[in-house]
């Protein structure tokens, strides 16, 4: 019976928070058109957001590109075929690796300090101050900072996969020997814009939303100690992570099933 | 940092995200190894020109030597109308000959020029006129089993000969 009761609490208390982090993102996607008013604090979290996690991505982008050429290379080289490289390197960077491993980055570098910043303004009661003085937290704190990070996604992606493609073209054509014409001319001819390019923006947007939401919910719900704080980041990492993996799998079978 | 840097380093990073976007759209297609100035063009005209893509390369003894600019069909002799552009420094006679090959068993398709004689040497717009249609695997597999069966029944085994047993030579 005990048993029994605990299960009935778990899932009650589990559908409790799910309902909760809906309207949380609700209440915060409502929030948007007030803070898109006052641009100047959405362009300070572009910068914080997305400026500062330029470097690393940009520096995984490249190593990810020099590695998976290297690697098709050696497979593709008993075939004859190692003019694909590019292809093949392009349609993994610009379908699944460029949005998916940008955002576990994305949710590495950009979500903890969010987390840790909203979990320590509430740690320190400035959220309390601040709604006691009739300011609303969802349009001044966190509106800004969901923006930031939708907006900067799609765009660190967008070069996740473009300095891939060059990291790659670096390692084909000037050290393995690639011919040039043929690695970017296969890739022109088989890759689609809007098929492929469009859906990994896509994905890249979804993700961006999911990062920074899950980023957001966790700091402004988090236990206003400092083991909450620390709890609240990890957890940050590890949801956002496991929700970009699951709904990057549902995304792609939805987008590139057919065909 | 002041406001007005911050703005200029988000612009910045806006900026260079449409570009990886353009990048990526584009594919880096005005990436030309060849430019229009140290080139010059020559049309081939191939009853069946295969996998052959625009930017594939054009090659003479196996070493590049232009590359595919345009493939469109001839409206009045329904042949592939492939237009090429070829170095400049590499001059060959009129009287030679193009062909689709392709790289390797399974690789990808491209033109190779086997040089004549003639003293006289392409000029830009010229046309090669003796030219070899890319192997299509299907056409060469049929030949094969008509020729068997043309062979007659004594000669291949009974299954392959089925088809077309009094087949004329």
């Amino acid at each position: 019976m005990n048993a029994l009761a605990l299960l009935g609490a778990r899932t009650l208390g589990m559908l409790r928070s799910l309902g909760h982090s809906a309207f949380f993102f609700g209440d915060m996607v409502r929030a948007v058109p007030a803070s898109l008013r006052r641009f100047d604090l959405v362009v300070t979290q572009i910068h914080a957001v997305g400026n500062l996690s330029l470097l690393i991505i940009l520096a995984s982008g490249m190593a990810v590109g020099f590695v998976l050429a290297l690697q098709m290379y050696y497979a593709l080289v008993t075939y004859g075929a190692t003019e694909s490289l590019g292809l093949i390197v392009n349609l993994s960077l610009v379908r699944e690796l460029g949005p998916v491993v940008a955002a576990l980055l994305f949710a590495g570098r950009a979500g903890t300090s969010l987390t840790a910043e909203i979990g320590l303004m509430k740690a320190g009661e400035q959220i309390a101050a601040m709604e006691m003085m009739a300011v609303d937290t969802k349009s001044r704190v966190l509106a800004p900072r969901f923006i930031g990070g939708v907006v900067s996604m799609p765009l660190l992606a967008i070069l996740f996969s473009a300095v891939g493609i060059l990291g790659a073209y670096v390692v084909a054509v000037l050290l393995l020997g690639v011919d040039a014409g043929n690695f970017w001319s296969i890739m022109q001819s088989k890759v689609d814009v809007w098929r492929d390019v469009g859906n990994g923006v896509l994905k890249s947007i979804v993700f961006g939303v999911i990062c920074t939401a899950v980023a957001l919910y966790q700091g402004y719900e988090t236990e206003a100690t400092p083991e909450g704080v620390a709890y609240a980041t990890t957890r940050t990492v590890v949801i956002s992570s496991l929700s970009v993996l699951c709904m990057d799998f549902v995304l792609t079978a939805l987008m590139f099933s057919t065909g | 940092m002041t406001k007005k840097g911050t703005e200029t380093l988000v612009g910045l990073f806006v900026l260079l995200g449409m570009a990886g976007l353009v990048f990526l759209s584009l594919k880096a297609a005005n990436l030309a190894s060849f430019g229009s100035r140290d080139s010059y063009t020559v049309t081939a005209k191939f009853d069946n020109i295969g996998g052959l893509k625009a930017r594939s390369p054009v090659r003479s003894a196996g070493v590049t030597v232009g590359r595919v600019t345009s493939i469109t069909l001839d409206s009045k002799s329904f042949q592939g109308l492939v237009t090429m552009e070829l170095e400049r420094g590499v001059q060959f006679p009129r009287d030679s000959s193009a062909k689709i090959l392709t790289s390797g068993l399974l690789g990808d398709q491209y033109i190779g020029i086997e040089p004549g004689y003639e003293e006289k040497h392409l000029a830009p717009g010229d046309n090669i006129a003796q030219t070899q249609s890319a192997v299509v695997l299907e056409n060469l597999i049929g030949q094969f089993l008509f020729n068997k069966a043309a062979e007659g029944p004594a000669a291949a085994p009974p299954q392959a000969a089925a088809p077309a047993p009094g087949a004329r030579k």
